[in-house]
């Protein structure tokens, strides 16, 4: 499969802390790639190092095969995080200036089809709800039909419906083979889009791979959840990893058969008992001992 | 450098100013207000320079000139202990007691120092000849109109690019265009071009309301009036750029741009000529860019001078708008 972009030994300094410490990355063509992390890992640094934003310490950054240059610029869709608009600019003036930065550009009428633009397209920015701007600044960072697409937490701050529209809208991209770098703090996002994934931990990637294969090499058991008020305080003596939460206490067994027959035994209520499987929330504890938005 | 790519940001950025109502009607109708109320309050016979208190009326016999003095206001008040504390605190500059042939002036007080001699003096014989000027009548109004336009001309410059560029770097604007094939020499020439063409558009606009409504004297050419401005503008704007140029916080960008522009609002002559100012300050004034479009509009309107006789001022100019301009792009970043 032929690589589109790909970093070598990079590292990044800023000021005596080492934000990025030795990362490699290849990015497959027509693959959706998925950078995790919690806050402070070094992950949006290793994505403006990516978009050629800043400047690496060390490392090489190489667009097909060749250094970031004109070409890489013209190849590459951004959408950041939060990006400020032009006030008093409509949507269609928005995306008319950013395509007029390009030499290759989408027709407005596609653009504004693929990423649901018409409601508002002629409305001042200004006036745009956050589901409609994160559509409009997804618009812009097509706008000059890129090879590479680098979406920077996209739906932060979305509700849960403009969350799952965002995905099929992203979905739509892929299956114009695009190849994209997701950066997010939602695991079922990443676990949703994502053909490959790297976690990255304190300027270090700790862990890479297929989202399924990366669970299933880490994990073998599954997690029976039950409401705290269900589960006897003190615990009974019981032969199970139990792991009390809050709000819930969670059971990790590779048998649920014989789980549930030792919770019986011990006349605890499963009248609530809720089963699920590992997810990468789960891995992530594993591997670094934080939560993901920590 | 792309021209299209310039072009798309200065029309983008004329729709964001053009758009914002709010900040084109101050834009115009902040110096056209200024300078009416300057025409309306030094407008008539003349300006009062000195203020007197009078205890009592003067009668006819006082048999002193000094109560026909032109440019003192005579101010009747009603008793000594009311009117003592308005010496004392420079409200008036002299309090007189015609009848009890007295007076009081604070001995702090320059104006009542030069109010006693008057009075001590008035009617005094002198072996001076009197002589008389000639020439055109200035109001005051006339003289400040031009460091008005040129003032407003330079809050426009100073805060229309440097404010505004900071604010796109502040909310992620910069960032954003640097992702793209954009340049910084594309983005920054687009909005040096923006601002430039739209303020010299609306110091036109207030030229002409501000001249509708009080009538000023203009004795030399509008292309060269328009000369000058276009060259102060540019030199302004470059200036702005500096500030532009690495600042991440808008306190911060309005702290600089307010040390900037103050100090030549007090020093440009603006609203008092520089004349008698100490000679340091005189020359700390001439570094400044709104001196040289003072005096250079000043000699245009109010003298009638052409090009030639204002070439120095338009030199200084150019050479600050280059040196401006290459110091900014030199600092310039998008973060």
């Amino acid at each position: 499969m032929t690589v589109l972009l790909e970093a070598r030994h990079l590292i990044k300094h800023f000021r005596g802390v080492q934000a990025v410490n030795g990362i490699d990355l290849a990015l497959p063509a027509g693959r959706c790639f998925g950078l995790l992390g919690p806050n402070g890992a070094g992950k949006t640094t290793t994505v403006e190092l990516l978009e050629g934003i800043q400047e690496p310490t060390s490392g090489t950054i190489r667009y097909r095969g060749e250094p970031l240059g004109p070409r890489f610029r013209q190849d590459i869709g951004i959408m950041f995080q939060s990006t400020a608009l032009q006030d008093y600019v409509t949507g269609r003036e928005n995306l008319r200036m950013f395509g007029s930065f390009y030499h290759r550009t989408l027709p407005l009428a596609e653009l504004s089809e693929a990423c649901a633009l018409g409601e508002f397209l002629d409305r001042d920015t200004r006036k745009l709800s956050g589901g409609q701007r994160q559509r409009l600044l997804l618009a812009i960072a097509l706008v000059n039909d890129p090879e590479l697409i680098f979406l920077d937490e996209p739906t932060t701050g979305l509700d849960p419906q403009a969350r799952r529209n965002f995905w099929e809208l992203i979905h739509q991209i892929k299956g114009r083979g695009k190849t994209i770098l997701l950066t997010t703090h939602y695991m079922e996002e990443a676990y949703h889009l994502c053909d490959e994934i790297a976690i990255m931990d304190h300027g270090r990637i700790i862990a890479q791979g297929a989202p399924r294969e990366l669970l299933a090499a880490h994990f073998d058991d599954v997690v029976l959840q039950l409401p705290l008020a269900d589960f006897p305080n003190p615990a009974p003596p019981l032969s199970l990893t139990v792991l009390r939460g809050r709000d819930t206490v969670e059971i990790f067994t590779a048998n649920v058969d014989a789980a549930i027959q030792e919770l019986r035994a011990r006349d605890i209520s499963l009248a609530r008992l809720q089963i699920r499987p590992r997810t990468l929330e789960d891995l992530f504890l594993e591997l670094t001992g934080r939560e993901l938005r920590a | 450098m792309s021209f299209k790519r310039f072009w798309a940001v200065f029309v983008c950025r004329n729709r964001e100013f053009l758009r914002d109502r709010s900040t084109m009607t101050w834009n115009l109708l902040f110096p056209v207000s200024l300078i009416a109320g300057f025409a309306v309050a030094f407008s008539g016979p003349g300006l009062a320079l000195y203020k007197v208190g009078m205890l009592s009326t003067v009668d006819g016999g006082s048999g002193n000139d000094f109560f026909q003095t032109r440019y003192i206001q005579f101010i009747p008040v009603a008793d000594l202990p009311t009117a003592l504390p308005k010496v004392e605190r420079h409200q008036l500059d002299m309090l007189v007691d015609p009848a009890g042939r007295r007076y009081w002036i604070n001995e702090e007080s320059p104006k009542g120092y030069v109010l006693e001699r008057i009075l001590r003096g008035a009617g005094a014989q002198t072996d001076f000849n009197k002589q008389t000027v000639s020439g055109r009548v200035i109001r005051y109004v006339d003289w400040v109109a031009p460091g008005i336009l040129a003032m407003n001309m330079m809050f426009s410059c100073l805060f229309g690019v440097g404010y505004v560029i900071v604010r796109y770097r502040k909310n992620g604007m910069l960032k954003r265009l640097k992702a793209t094939p954009l340049t910084p020499l594309e983005f920054l020439s687009a909005q040096v071009a923006s601002r430039l063409w739209l303020i010299l558009a609306t110091t036109a606009l207030v030229f002409a309301g501000t001249d509708g409504l009080i009538g000023f004297p203009m004795h030399g050419s509008y292309l060269d009036l328009f000369t000058v401005f276009l060259v102060g503008a540019i030199s302004l704007i470059s200036l702005g750029l500096i500030v532009a140029a690495r600042t991440t916080s808008e306190e911060v960008a309005a702290g600089l741009l307010n040390a900037l522009s103050w100090p030549m609002t007090f020093l440009s002559g603006v609203w008092f000529s520089l004349e008698g100012v100490h000679p340091v300050l005189q020359q700390c004034a001439q570094l400044a860019p709104l001196t040289h479009i003072i005096e250079a509009a000043r000699a245009v309107m109010i003298d009638g001078v052409g090009l030639a006789a204002i070439s120095g001022h338009l030199l200084a100019l150019t050479a600050m708008s280059i040196g401006f301009m290459a110091v900014g792009a030199w600092l310039f970043r998008w973060e």
